[in-house]
């Protein structure tokens, strides 16, 4: 049965029609107008209306059981009706000054809009546009799987590479060899951008090296296991080899600006991966986390400072003041876990939060001024020397953040796959059964708290060395809240979660500095989005299978295969 | 008979509502008991009591001759008493194996350190706490469900992966919150006999609070009926199921509906203050 629901196309399609009008209104059309994807044929505020059309294609098209034209039908009357919404926009941008209230509904805002063709014709190509992508995007929607996974990678894949076309440039380009492919990729650096023969290539190779890999993955993965034990383990320790390689090389290929935004990312990472025992195993809801790395970072400065000017000026050791930093942060975390050991959900959250503001307040305060500096915060922190050598540039201090985050990964890991694991686990899911069943709810707590603040100071503390200088609004309430969403988007209690997370929420919007004014906003959309598709987020915590054995099974195997 | 449970007097008040009343029980060892009553007899305020979730305004709770009134529920879960949930209550997005593992908490010894660095001991007793978490699993029947989250396992075997977490934890005494709720004739007769198994098996005391009076006179050794708060009668099944005040509880309720109510709640207050 072939049904044709008008009704919510047309839903759908002014809902996409509103997203739009809010993208033109907050200024991101016009502001990305000169910001190309791909090179003169399409810029990166086109790239996000075009987006907005192909969702809604993609929703429309899944509306009712549909035979195929009448989906795509479906598509180019979401299309069309999203364009309409745009032009009434235009229209009564053009018509009336709205600029008193709404600053971005400007004339050039029109131009962009009617492709510079005057109100009749650029409306109506507006529209007739809309409808093309609508279609398209339904299109999409009526591939088959593969397809559809390929097709929407490939594009996706040149969205990316069009947006950190810069970035990349930059960093290849001290590369002899592959400077040929850059211009031909990404032309001579003049425009932003693809190169509309470099778009084509990137999403052929994409979509159809995903294709591939999709068709004969699980031949690959059968010949994997069909190998003997012991090349499959040296086949996994080569991996990891080459990971570490990788790891070990990675600064000096990405270059300095880029190796700070690892460094970035690392930071948040580390403090994910704490964050993520306290929330993500726990279940213990802390708004006030950025406490505790302000306690790490602030412990270090204190203690290592050569300014002069505080009343204490130890001149510490960094590697002296780093466990002393790691040990008050612990501290505190005990001491804030233990009035709100009997407080749930809502509730612990608004201490906490009520914790991380008093600590921030305290650092910002006259009365600790003459020891922590106040608001003018504690400058001329030495950079640490390891083994000789002074870790004062980005490419040094990230193997220190490698080696932090490795670490708390380690503890992490190793944490979730003990008893302790498992009791926090346990609390999260129903705290009275879990003491119920013998486990002990302060010491479960605290440890909770305790471990997570570990990462938290250690993650300040690394911030006190690679700064040299730290200011009470380095910790504001936004970090904690970046933290938590980092670890909502990867996926709650999900260590791999943790670093999709941070590469997500730390590492990209470090890298699309144009989109700093619009970040928070992005933030809430993708919060959002992500709460009504995937609500376990990107990477959601994995179980595990415990009743049968691997190594049981492969001895079996093994032994037949002797037999054999 | 020796008792393994011996409550007295207990009296547990919400406010101006008194949930148990002066009650003394004597759960005799390697017993199956029951605890039955119409609803709001106080039946669960009492499983509560038992288990630290409540602390009784009055009375004792003697429990292998250690006191367990006013304990947190996890040190009386060590003394050996575990019990399962009217309205199921697993972790519901852990595994059944990983359940049972929480369930064995008690014998586990490793602490956080032996985690990281993975020292022998630590190996040892997640041996011993997987090797155990397989034993009940297969014990109450579920072999081959162990690796699927707990919320996805249909209704009956949510009820037995609670048992088997309750039992991981090696109790001398069972508590078991209607454990047939919600189940048809032929499954409350299996459980019957899983109970009966369970007692044999293990050598434990098993008490139980159960709707169902098929399974209460068929496998009870000693009935415990409360109403109000009060208990009312205890004894044999037979004795129970000819005992007057019994049947009036139980039946006599729908004509004594105006006032008996009140009655029944003041009377045996006011004596007490």
């Amino acid at each position: 049965m072939s049904t044709f629901d008008w009704k919510k196309i047309l839903q759908l399609g002014l809902i996409g029609g509103l997203v739009g009008v809010l993208i033109a209104l907050v200024g991101m059309v016009e502001e990305f107008d000169e910001r190309d994807i791909i090179a003169g044929t399409l810029s990166m505020g086109w790239t996000m209306l075009i987006l907005t059309v192909l969702v809604t294609a993609y929703f429309a098209a899944g509306t009712s059981k549909m035979n195929n034209l009448l989906s795509i039908a479906a598509g180019a009357l979401s299309g069309a009706v999203f364009s309409v919404v745009m032009s009434i926009l235009t229209w009564m941008v053009d018509t009336f000054d709205l600029r008193q209230t709404l600053v971005n509904a400007s004339p050039n805002l029109v131009k962009i809009l009617t492709f510079e063709q005057g109100i009749p014709n650029g409306l109506i190509i507006l529209i007739v546009a809309g409808a093309v992508v609508g279609a398209l995007g339904s299109a999409i929607f009526i591939l088959p799987d593969r397809y559809r996974k390929a097709v929407s990678l490939g594009l996706g894949m040149v969205a990316f590479l069009g947006l950190m076309q810069d970035i990349i440039q930059v960093s290849l380009a001290g590369f002899e060899g592959v400077s040929d492919a850059i211009v031909w990729m990404f032309g001579r650096g003049t425009e932003s951008g693809l190169s509309v023969a470099g778009a084509i290539m990137v999403f052929l190779v994409v979509s159809i090296g995903n294709l591939l890999w999709e068709t004969n993955a699980p031949k690959v993965n059968s010949q994997f296991n069909k190998l003997p034990q012991k090349s499959r383990r040296s086949l996994k320790w080569l991996g990891y080899g080459i990971l570490f390689l990788v790891i070990i090389y990675l600064p000096a290929v990405l270059g300095l600006y880029l190796t700070e935004v690892v460094n970035a990312t690392g930071l948040f990472i580390l403090m994910g991966l704490g964050l993520n025992i306290v929330v993500g195993f726990a279940g213990l809801l802390d708004l006030g986390y950025v406490a505790f790395y302000a306690i790490g970072a602030y412990t270090v400065g204190v203690l290592t400072n050569l300014s002069g000017e505080l009343t204490w000026s130890f001149g510490w050791n960094f590697w002296l003041a780093l466990p002393a930093a790691i040990a008050l942060a612990v501290f505190a975390g005990v001491m804030l876990g233990i009035p709100v050991l009997n407080m749930r959900g809502d509730y612990l959250a608004i201490v906490t939060l009520g914790f991380g503001e008093i600590i921030r307040i305290l650092a910002l305060s006259d009365f600790l001024k003459p020891s922590i500096g106040g608001s003018q915060g504690i400058v001329n922190i030495p950079p640490p020397q390891f083994l000789g050598v002074l870790v004062n540039n980005p490419q040094t201090l990230y193997y220190f953040i490698v080696a932090g985050a490795v670490l708390a990964l380690f503890i992490s890991q190793r944490l979730r796959d003990s008893r302790l694991g498992r009791s926090w686990k346990a609390l999260r899911e129903d705290e009275d059964v879990a003491q119920a069943m013998g486990i002990n709810l302060v010491a479960t707590k605290l440890m909770a708290f305790a471990t997570g603040a570990a990462f938290s100071g250690l993650s300040g503390s690394i911030l006190a060395a690679k700064l040299g200088t730290i200011y009470p609004h380095s910790f504001a309430l936004l970090i904690s809240i970046n933290v938590l969403a980092l670890i909502i988007v990867g996926g709650m209690g999900s260590i791999p979660g943790v670093f999709v997370g941070g590469l997500l929420l730390a590492g990209v919007p470090e890298l699309l500095r144009e989109f700093a004014e619009y970040r928070l906003l992005i933030y809430g959309a993708l919060l959002v989005v992500m709460m009504q598709v995937r609500p376990e987020g990107f990477w959601p915590e994995a179980t595990h299978k415990r009743e049968l054995h691997e190594d049981s099974v492969d001895v079996e195997l093994v032994a037949e295969g002797q037999e054999a | 008979m020796v008792s393994i449970l011996s409550a007295k007097n207990v009296t547990k008040q919400f406010g101006g509502l008194t949930a148990v009343n002066n009650l003394s029980v004597e759960i005799p060892e390697q017993s199956i008991s029951s605890i039955i009553g119409p609803n709001g007899a106080g039946k669960t305020t009492f499983f509560n009591c038992i288990t630290g979730f409540y602390t009784p305004e009055m009375g004792e709770i003697i429990f292998n001759g250690n006191r367990i009134d006013g304990l947190r529920s996890d040190q009386v879960t060590r003394l050996g008493i575990s019990r399962t949930y009217q309205n199921i209550r697993l972790f519901s997005n852990l595994t059944a194996i990983e359940n049972i593992m929480v369930g064995y908490e008690p014998h586990m010894k490793t602490n956080w350190l032996d985690a990281v660095i993975r020292t022998p001991r630590y190996h040892k007793d997640e041996k011993a706490a997987h090797e155990e978490a397989i034993k009940y699993l297969r014990f109450v029947g579920l072999a081959g469900l162990g690796d699927q989250v707990s919320r996805n396992l249909p209704y009956g075997a949510q009820r037995r992966l609670e048992i088997a977490r309750a039992l991981a934890s090696k109790p001398s005494l069972l508590l078991l919150d209607e454990p047939t709720a919600g189940m048809n004739p032929h499954e409350t007769l299996e459980m019957m006999h899983f109970i009966r198994n369970l007692r044999d098996s293990f050598g434990i005391t098993i008490l139980l609070i159960e709707h169902d009076m098929r399974l209460v006179m068929g496998i009870s050794e000693q009935v415990t009926v409360l109403d109000f708060g009060e208990k009312i009668a205890e004894g044999l099944p037979k004795e129970i199921q000819t005992n007057t005040r019994v049947i009036e509880a139980y039946l006599g309720r729908g004509a004594a509906t105006e006032g008996m109510a009140t009655a029944h709640e003041l009377t045996p207050k006011k004596k007490k203050s």
